[in-house]
């Protein structure tokens, strides 16, 4: 029971360490060493155990020396050399160059299959012991899917010294794989492994409880199928969670795109065919931002965004008023011609940004504070995602703060509730209508920033978007900015939630269906206003 | 039936008829009777471009039934004009037999590519051309009469209906890319061979299915004008110019309009099927809302409202589609296309016939030219 | 269907609300078969709203409406409730502007309005007879050719009660019929509705009290959706609570 005994000794040198701290490092290792010159092969194993859990930096250098017959001994002077390929030798211990003849009785430690086995498991656990936490989550990463039965009283002695929680469960939960995987642990060890794997609960848990050595005592394939069972409960409930935070994420994105349509289309029932194009635009000014700093100042870069988003902004805003002033302007109350000289509008600026910046999709870079993401629970959570989502939610706060609180917001809502009575207010109403699509335009040049961040800049970006955000606002109801937030979280969630069962397109096509439907019972979304308005 | 004909055939409309049927006589004769060296030869790409534009114009009268007489504009009319097409395409699919890449008697070749077995159910039949020149007419009219029953029913309009037949139209499109979908997936349905037994590439049949398609314009604008002039046409008129008010008058607006929209759907659905033949495929793309957004175009430039003016437009704009995306020219056409779009809008809101017709229409007799078109000043639709 | 009520035209407790606001609040009462009923009232008493509720544009939250007593109209849409005959005048004359005059009339006129029906219909000589005479009850015989939107302020006035005539409904319904008329033009329009009275049911929302005076009919006076005062017109001119909030001191 070589196992139980090195387990022993692992832990005993663990506790040496805890009580000796980093002076007895170098200590430990001396004592490790000695075993190799014992020239004896059980004292050859302790040595390599001893040597690998001693946690020192030098253990790797002199491992694989063993492991390459590059190990040396003097039984004389009770030393342990390296000897590299040229024959240059240096001390294991320290690593510095012997100066001096060589000791006389020099001979290799010599070693077998069974001692190349141990090696080999040893070193594959060193890196349980590294000094980075990263690199240590990841090597018991390794060990838990390896199972490599000979790193665990490596991960014995890194589970004891470990000080970050996240790295011990991981180093934990390693061990319980080991031990689930070698026949004559004890069954005792083998439930507390099954319950360890169980709170793990993901898709390699499933896999590892269901795949058990045979010969498993069937009190431990009991508790190996209860916790089957859990794990499965549990996976169901994160894949809800799952599918409702990519829902929450493209309702995100929706609501960005929508909500300035919900200004222009909502508000002052323009309906506007280039809105999306609106959007392009704010991506490619991000591009252009982005550019300039590469090229002049990189490292502006993390500050991209932050340049791009009231830049595109003021751009998309103006062209806004541009075309308010130059186009729609003479079209109100046509609806119908609004949408055909909006399309054509969009299919100018299309063309226009292919011939300037070439039809192919642009690189647009994440800033580093987007990129990345983390563990919650059972999901991936990506910053980008998760900015967008703040920053959605942010702007459609400032534009409720806007309409509600400020002067401009109060004409706004007057032109819109009565022209002819706020005109006679002394409200200019055409300055107010330039303003208020100006803005609608210059929401969407917001939205163009965020989805850049996660989508192709390509001219065709807007297109995309433009029958989706239509979408949301009917469903949510026109002049109901409430209504867009809910219509564009609804129509995203549930997006997500049938996709798995229909597949994107036909998940797309059914919501179509239901809102089409959804129209029936409310002609008028959502949150539809009632009386005398809704006639003009 | 003699009296909806004489009710039909006003001065301006035998006019067009007559035009319509030299082009449908002239064209086959000087590509077929002439040598190729002679000055009026008129060569076999241009029959089969001309065709292509008659198809356009059928498609474009179907259009300017809803939206120049009801107020109704459809942007998703390319969907019923593809639906047609893939009807014909299916015919034309099962006619080659064993002459596609694999020679599989039944099953045509992107089925046998992706290893499906059996024919699915609802390519059943398409090999009889009846069959498939029913479904030509019954798939568009059974889908507008489905769809139309549920938004006309919630008083669905305006700019909410445009948005919605746009989003029918584009999930048709995401659903005949699908592979699964049994209708060729990316690639749609192409190298047809022959039609009713001639060869769709001869340069016989290629100048019959032009005739053929300017006779389907002739019977396409002879029912739209039976239509409008009808008592039927000054509802839908009525409902355009005020919808509230015919409602009050108890007319049942929504059957008025599904009526017509379902009939306007058959006419879209027989113009995509003889565009097929013609151009010798039919994909998704078709279903594209850009394509419905263009056609309506179309029917804008001519003078909704105005049924030559929509022929008239739809081949006007296809003419300068061709022109300029073959020159050197073509990186400026959608620039173009979208000026159009603006400027026609803009400066000449009743389109070009209609332009003419307001101009004309102190020479002529005031009372007359109102009765004669049931509209002479289409009006916004709202 | 036993009749419920005598009445042809019977509100029976109506409240309609937007957004919190009552347009109209427990609105009663009724209209016998063959009267003529002045509903005046200041702006937003309800007037408007209790057209809308008649005639099936806004769906009452509590209350019903019935009509020749058995209908119950709060069920019913915009067209059944007009094929039961009960035809309507905006207050803003709308009439189909590319139509001609003519056109117009042949719409209203009383006929199959299936769709089907449209499509084959053929004037017949009896009908042509009925458009003539209409024509000449509101004078507009001399432009019947001409396009309705090219007429006169007061001419598409008279131009939307011919098509109301030519509906033949059982009540009519008309919203300030004489906004924006001459004074001459306001009395012929008075003697036209007596005239239509003879034979129909005719309900006249007014502003101008001159006009109402000249009918001689029993009026009913609205107020923040309720009825405050019913009765002849110098009943309801007398009235305290009418002169407080409508005419005025």
């Amino acid at each position: 029971m070589c196992f139980r005994r090195a387990w022993l000794v692992a832990l005993l040198f663990a506790l040496g360490f805890a009580l000796s701290g980093t002076s007895a490092e170098a200590a430990s290792l001396d004592e490790a060493l000695a075993h190799f010159t014992a020239d004896d092969f059980s004292e050859t194993v302790e040595g390599i155990n001893e040597v690998a859990a001693g946690g020192s930096p030098r253990a790797e250098i002199i491992l694989r020396a063993l492991q390459n017959d590059q190990l040396m001994f003097s039984a004389e002077r009770k030393a342990v050399y390296i000897m590299d390929d040229a024959g240059k030798l240096t001390d294991a211990a320290s690593g510095r160059p012997v100066v001096g003849a060589a000791p006389a009785d020099l001979d290799n430690v010599r070693i077998n299959n069974r001692l190349r086995g141990a090696i080999e498991a040893v070193l594959g656990g060193l890196t349980l012991l590294a000094s980075d936490p990263g690199a240590r989550f990841a090597a018991a990463q390794a060990v838990f899917k390896s199972r490599a039965a000979g790193t665990l009283p490596t991960l014995e002695t890194a589970i004891a010294k470990e000080q970050d929680p996240r790295v011990k469960r991981a180093l934990m939960e390693a061990r319980a794989a080991v031990i689930l995987s070698v026949a004559d642990a004890k069954d005792e060890d083998k439930l507390a492994a099954v319950d360890i794997i169980r709170q793990r609960g993901d898709q390699d848990a499933l896999g590892l409880l269901s795949s058990l050595p045979a010969g498993t005592s069937p009190r431990v394939m009991k508790a190996a199928s209860a916790a089957i069972a859990a794990v499965n409960n549990r996976l169901i409930v994160w894949s809800v969670v799952q599918n409702a935070w990519y829902g929450i994420s493209l309702g995100s994105v929706l609501l960005l795109a929508a909500i300035g349509l919900a200004i222009t289309f909502g508000v002052m029932g323009v309906i506007n065919m280039a809105h999306g194009e609106m959007v392009m635009l704010g991506a490619y000014v991000t591009f252009v931002v982005q550019e300039a700093i590469r090229t002049k100042n990189p490292e502006l870069f993390d500050y991209s965004l932050a340049i791009a988003i009231p830049l595109s902004f003021l751009v998309a805003g103006g062209i806004g008023m541009l075309i308010e002033r130059c186009l729609i302007r003479f079209l109100y109350g046509r609806p119908l011609e609004t949408l055909l000289a909006t399309w054509g509008l969009s299919l100018i600026l299309q063309q226009a940004v292919r011939t300037l910046f070439g039809p192919n999709n642009r690189e647009v870079g994440n800033p580093s504070w987007m990129s990345g993401a983390f563990d919650l629970g059972g999901i991936t959570v990506t910053y980008n995602r998760l900015w967008i989502i703040c920053f959605a939610l942010a702007v459609f706060a400032a534009l409720l703060a806007l309409l509600r609180f400020t002067r401009f917001g109060l004409e706004m809502r007057a032109v819109t509730q009565n022209r002819a009575m706020a005109a006679s207010m002394g409200i200019r109403t055409s300055r107010v209508d330039a303003l208020t699509f100006g803005l609608g335009s210059g929401i969407a040049g917001m939205a163009g920033v965020a989805l850049s961040q996660i989508d192709n800049v390509s001219p065709n970006l807007g297109q995309g978007y433009i029958v989706d955000s239509f979408m949301v606002v009917v469903f949510g109801g026109v002049g109901n900015l409430w209504g867009t937030l809910v219509g564009s979280f609804v129509l995203g969630i549930a997006n997500k939630f049938l996709e798995p069962y229909a597949g994107a397109v036909l998940g797309k096509i059914a919501i179509l269906v239901l809102i089409i439907l959804f129209i029936q019972k409310r002609p008028r979304g959502l949150f539809a206003l009632k009386g005398r308005a809704v006639e003009a | 039936m003699t009296h909806i004909l004489i009710r039909s055939l006003d001065r301006g409309a035998t006019i067009f008829l007559i035009v319509v049927a030299a082009i449908a006589i002239a064209v086959p004769v000087l590509n077929l009777a002439l040598p190729d060296s002679a000055a009026l030869h008129v060569p076999t790409y241009l029959v089969s471009l001309f065709g292509k534009y008659a198809c356009y114009a059928l498609l474009a009268l179907s259009i300017d039934l809803v939206w120049g007489f009801c107020g109704i504009l459809s942007l998703g009319h390319g969907a019923f004009f593809a639906l047609g097409g893939y009807a014909m395409g299916m015919y034309l699919m099962r006619q080659i037999g064993t002459r596609g890449v694999y020679a599989d008697p039944l099953l045509p070749d992107f089925m046998v590519f992706l290893n499906w077995k059996h024919l699915p159910v609802y390519w059943y039949g398409f090999q009889h051309f009846p069959y498939a020149a029913l479904m030509v007419v019954l798939v568009p009219g059974v889908l507008a009469f489905v769809f139309g029953w549920f938004a006309f029913r919630s008083r669905v309009s305006g700019v909410y209906l445009s948005i919605i037949t746009q989003a029918l139209t584009f999930a048709l499109m995401l659903g005949f890319f699908r592979n699964n979908f049994g209708f060729g997936g990316n690639n749609g349905l192409t190298d047809f061979k022959d039609i009713l037994g001639f060869n769709v590439e001869a340069k016989t049949t290629r100048a019959a299915l032009f005739s053929v398609s300017c006779v389907a314009i002739m019977l396409g604008f002879l029912l739209c004008r039976a239509v409008i002039t009808s008592k039927f046409g000054k509802v839908l008129i009525a409902i355009r110019d005020a919808e509230a008010r015919t409602r009050f008058l108890g007319y049942r607006v929504e059957s008025y309009k599904l009526l017509v929209f379902t009939l306007s759907a058959c006419m879209a659905g027989i113009a995509g099927a003889l565009y097929v033949p013609q151009v010798g495929i039919i994909n998704p793309s078709e279903f594209a809302p850009a394509n419905s957004i263009e056609a309506v175009i179309w029917v804008a430039v001519g003078g909704r409202g105005t049924l030559t003016g929509a022929v008239l437009g739809a081949v006007l704009v296809n003419y300068a589609k061709t022109f300029f995306t073959t020159g050197a020219l073509a990186p400026y056409w959608l620039f173009m296309l979208g000026g159009l779009f603006i400027a026609v809008t803009l400066l000449l809101p009743r389109g070009v016939v209609g332009t003419l017709r307001h101009w004309t229409a102190p020479w002529r007799d005031r009372a007359s030219a109102a009765a004669e078109d049931g509209v002479t000043e289409p009006l916004p639709a709202e | 269907m036993k009749a419920l009520t005598s009445a042809l035209l019977y509100l029976d407790g109506v409240t309609v609300s937007f957004d919190g606001f009552k347009a109209l609040n427990n609105l009663s009462f009724a209209i016998a078969a063959g009267e003529m009923r002045a509903i005046i009232g200041p702006n937003g008493a309800g007037k408007t709203t209790m057209m809308d509720v008649v005639t099936g544009k806004t769906r009452p939250e509590l209350g019903d409406v019935i009509f020749d007593g058995r209908h119950n109209l709060t069920r019913l849409d915009e067209t059944e409730i007009a094929e039961l005959g009960i035809g309507r005048k905006f207050q803003k004359p709308t009439v189909f502007d590319s139509h001609t005059v003519l056109d117009n009339i042949e719409l209203a006129l009383k006929s199959d309005r299936r769709a089907s029906a449209a499509l084959w219909w053929r004037e017949s000589v009896g009908e042509r007879r009925r458009i003539d005479e209409i024509m000449e009850i509101i004078r507009l015989t001399a432009v019947r050719g001409r396009r309705a939107g090219s007429l006169s302020h007061g001419q598409k006035q008279w131009l939307e009660i011919g098509m109301l005539l030519a509906q033949e409904p059982k009540l009519l319904l008309v919203d300030e019929p004489v906004a924006g008329m001459t004074d001459a033009e306001t009395q012929q329009t008075a003697e036209l509705l007596k005239e239509i009275n003879r034979d129909r049911t005719v309900v006249v929302v007014e502003h101008d009290m001159a006009f109402v005076r000249d009918l001689h009919v029993k009026v009913t006076c609205l107020h923040e959706g309720s009825v405050l005062a019913e009765g002849t017109i110098d009943q309801v001119s007398a009235n305290e609570r009418v002169v407080e909030v409508y005419l005025g001191r």
